[in-house]
C-alpha cells in the first residue's frame, strides 16, 4: 500500500513537469508534419492532423530547398575535429592532474574549470577581430580553432573526476610488473576510462552543436554556418516563415542528442561531481 | 656506431623524464594551460584592452580613452534597462529553476514504474540546442498560430457550459488591486496577446523559455546530490523518527544546500550570460526594452561596428562573475577540508 502511494505521488510531481518540458517536443512533432494548408487556417484545431496532414513535405523542402543538409554536415565535420583537439589537449592533463600533480593540482583543476565560465560573450568582440586578423572570417577554421577555448576545460573537470574512480593500485601493480609509466597509461588506465571518454566525446560535441554566439560572429556566408547558426538566420526571414520546416530541423538534431544524453547521463553525473565539489 | 650510442643515450633520457612524476606531471598538463592561456586568458586581456579605446571594427587598435566608455555605457538609458533586465532575467529564472528542480530531483531519486521514460522527456530540453528550442519557443508565442494564444482563446474542455482559459486569466488578473507588473490588461480573443511584442510579456517569455532549458540541468546536478547522500543519514532519520517536511527540514535539505549552491552558481552564469534566447526571442526588441547586457554588447560592438563601446558593455559582466568564481574557490576548498 505504502509503496503504491509513494509511486502516486512520483507521478503527481513528475508528470506535470513531464508535460512542461515535453509539450514544447510534442509541438514541433506535429507542426513538423503538418500540411501548409493546415497549419495556417486558424479554424482547424492545432493539435491533430487535418486537410492534407501528416506529409513529409516540411523534411523534404528542409533538405531540398535550403542549405539544412549543408549545416548538418559542417556541424559535423567542426564537431569531429574539436572533439579531436580536446582529447589531445584534456586526456593528459585531466589524468595528470587527477594523479601526478599532488597537492596543487587540485588548485590548478579548480582553475582551470573557473576558465568555463568565462563565457563566449565576453570574449566574441575580441575573437572576433582575431579570426578578421588571420583571415578566419567565414570559414569553418575559425570555429575548430575557438571551440576548444570551453571544451577543454570542461572535458579537463570531466575526465579529472573518472580518472579518480580508477585505483592508482592498479597502475602501481602494472609499474612493478615492469611496464614504463605511458605503458601503464595505455594498457591498464585507457581501457578502464572508455565509458568516460565516451561521455566526454558525447557532451563536447553537444557544446560544439549548442554554440551560437561564436558562429553568428564569425560566419556570415550560408555555406558556412552550423545548424545552430543557420536555422535562426537563414530560415526565419522577415515575415516569411516555414514554421513546419523551422520544425523539423529542431527535432533532427535532438531526438539523438537526447537518447545519447539519457544513456551517458549517469557517468556526467559521475564525472561533474567527482572532481572536486564532494 | 658512436650516434647510435649517442642517440639511445638521449632516447634514455627523455624515457627518463616520463617515469619521473616530476617532470612528467607538468609536462602533461602543460599543453592544455597554453591553449587555455592563447584562447581564453589573452582574448580577455583583449577585452579589457579594447574596453579603453576607441577602436571600431576595423582595426585591434584605437586611441586610449580611458574608462570613457564605461561612462559612456552607463550614461545611455537603454543600458539602465538592458543592466535591469539581466539581474531580472538571472533571479528570476534562477528561482523557478531551483524550487521546480527540487521537487524534480526528489520525485525522480526514487524508483517507480516507467521513470526511465519521465527521465527522457525531463532530460529533453537540455539535450536540444538552445538555438533551435527557442526557435520552436518563436512558434509556441505565435500570436495568430501559436499554440498558447489557440489554447487561451478556445473553448478547450469538453461540453457545455463553454470554458475559454481567457476568461479564467482575465477574472485572476485583470483586476486594479494587483501591482502594475502583476495586472494584465484584459484579453481579447479577436485581439490575442502579443507575447514578444509587448515588453513585460516578452520578459515574461523569454524567462520562462531560459528557466524551460536550464531546469533539466539544475536536476540532474540536485539528483547526483541526492544520489551522494549517505544511506546511513536516511537510516538515522528514520530511527529518530523524522519524515517528511520534517526530514526535508533538517536532514535533506543541509545535505543538500553544498548541491544546490553550485547548481545555483552555475545557473547564474549561463543565464547572466545568455545571448542566444534573447537573440532569437526578441532581439532586444520592442523597441530596445528587452535587452540584456550581453545582446547590447552585441549590437553596439558587431552591429554598429563600435568595439571598445561593446566590449565596456560586456566587461560589466565581469564582476557578477569574478564574485561567483571566489565563492566557487572557497566552496572547493571548504569540500575539500571535509
Amino acid at each position: 500500500m505504502g509503496r503504491y502511494r509513494q509511486n502516486i505521488t512520483s507521478y503527481l510531481i513528475v508528470g506535470p513537469f513531464a508535460i512542461v518540458l515535453a509539450f514544447p517536443f510534442y509541438w514541433m512533432l506535429i507542426t513538423a508534419l503538418r500540411a501548409d494548408n493546415d497549419l495556417y487556417d486558424i479554424e482547424q484545431v492545432p493539435f491533430k492532423f487535418n486537410a492534407d496532414s501528416p506529409t513529409g513535405a516540411n523534411f523534404r523542402f528542409l533538405f531540398e530547398q535550403t542549405d539544412y543538409g549543408k549545416w548538418l554536415i559542417n556541424t559535423a565535420i567542426i564537431g569531429a575535429a574539436v572533439v579531436l583537439i580536446t582529447l589531445v589537449v584534456a586526456l593528459p592533463a585531466g589524468y595528470a592532474l587527477a594523479r601526478l600533480s599532488g597537492k596543487w593540482g587540485q588548485g590548478v583543476g579548480v582553475g582551470i574549470f573557473l576558465t568555463y565560465l568565462v563565457p563566449p560573450t565576453l570574449l566574441f568582440l575580441p575573437l572576433s577581430r582575431v579570426i578578421a586578423e588571420l583571415n578566419l572570417h567565414d570559414r569553418l577554421w575559425s570555429m575548430i580553432l575557438v571551440y576548444p577555448s570551453f571544451t577543454v576545460p570542461f572535458s579537463i573537470w570531466l575526465l579529472m573526476g573518472f580518472f579518480k574512480t580508477i585505483p592508482p593500485e592498479l597502475e602501481d601493480a602494472a609499474l612493478v610488473d615492469g611496464a614504463s609509466r605511458l605503458g601503464a597509461l595505455a594498457r591498464v588506465v585507457f581501457p578502464l576510462s572508455v565509458p568516460g571518454i565516451l561521455t566526454v566525446v558525447i557532451f563536447s560535441f553537444s557544446l560544439v552543436v549548442n554554440e551560437f554566439v561564436y558562429a553568428i560572429t564569425f560566419i556570415s556566408s550560408t555555406e558556412a554556418k552550423t545548424i545552430s547558426a543557420g536555422v535562426p538566420t537563414e530560415l526565419i526571414r522577415g515575415d516569411v516563415f516555414y514554421w513546419g520546416a523551422l520544425m523539423a530541423a529542431t527535432l533532427i538534431p535532438a531526438i539523438p542528442l537526447a537518447l545519447l544524453y539519457n544513456v551517458f547521463l549517469n557517468r556526467f553525473i559521475a564525472g561533474f561531481t567527482g572532481g572536486a565539489f564532494r | 656506431m658512436a650516434t647510435a650510442v649517442g642517440a639511445g643515450a638521449q632516447s634514455r633520457r627523455w624515457q627518463d623524464i616520463f617515469e619521473e612524476r616530476r617532470f612528467l606531471g607538468p609536462l602533461l598538463i602543460a599543453p592544455a594551460l597554453i591553449f587555455i592561456a592563447l584562447l581564453v586568458g589573452a582574448p580577455l586581456i583583449l577585452a579589457v584592452y579594447l574596453s579603453l579605446t576607441d577602436a571600431t571594427a576595423g582595426g585591434l587598435t584605437g586611441e586610449w580613452v580611458g574608462f570613457q566608455n564605461y561612462l559612456d555605457a552607463w550614461d545611455d538609458p537603454i543600458f539602465r534597462r538592458a543592466l535591469r533586465n539581466t539581474v531580472i532575467f538571472t533571479l528570476v529564472s534562477q528561482a523557478i529553476v531551483l524550487v521546480g528542480a527540487g521537487f524534480l530531483a526528489h520525485a525522480l531519486v526514487r524508483d517507480f514504474p516507467g521513470k526511465w521514460f519521465f527521465r527522457f522527456l525531463v532530460i529533453l530540453p537540455w539535450a536540444t540546442p538552445v538555438a533551435l528550442s527557442t526557435v520552436a519557443f518563436l512558434w509556441l508565442f505565435h500570436p495568430l498560430y501559436g499554440v498558447v494564444n489557440w489554447t487561451l482563446t478556445h473553448d478547450i474542455v469538453p461540453g457545455s457550459p463553454a470554458f475559454y482559459p481567457y476568461e479564467a486569466l482575465n477574472w485572476a488578473f485583470a483586476r486594479d488591486f494587483w501591482p502594475s507588473w502583476i495586472q494584465i490588461s484584459p484579453i481579447e480573443p479577436i485581439d490575442p496577446p502579443q507575447w514578444l511584442g509587448e515588453p513585460n510579456l516578452a520578459m515574461a517569455a523569454i524567462i520562462f523559455a531560459h528557466a524551460w532549458r536550464i531546469l533539466p540541468f539544475a536536476t540532474v546536478i540536485f539528483i547526483a546530490g541526492l544520489a551522494s547522500m549517505p544511506p546511513e543519514v536516511e537510516d538515522a532519520a528514520k530511527i529518530d523518527g523524522a519524515t517528511g517536511l520534517k526530514k526535508f527540514w533538517y536532514v535533506t535539505l543541509p545535505l543538500q544546500l553544498p548541491i544546490a549552491l553550485v547548481a545555483l552558481l552555475f545557473g547564474i552564469v549561463f543565464t547572466a550570460t545568455d545571448m542566444t534566447v534573447v537573440y532569437i526571442l526578441t532581439h532586444g526588441g520592442p523597441f530596445n526594452s528587452t535587452h540584456m547586457l550581453t545582446t547590447w554588447a552585441f549590437d553596439t560592438g558587431i552591429n554598429s561596428a563600435a568595439l571598445g563601446q561593446g566590449a565596456a558593455i560586456s566587461l560589466y559582466l565581469l564582476p557578477a562573475l569574478a564574485i561567483v568564481a571566489i565563492l566557487m574557490l572557497r566552496f572547493a576548498r571548504k569540500a575539500e577540508v571535509t
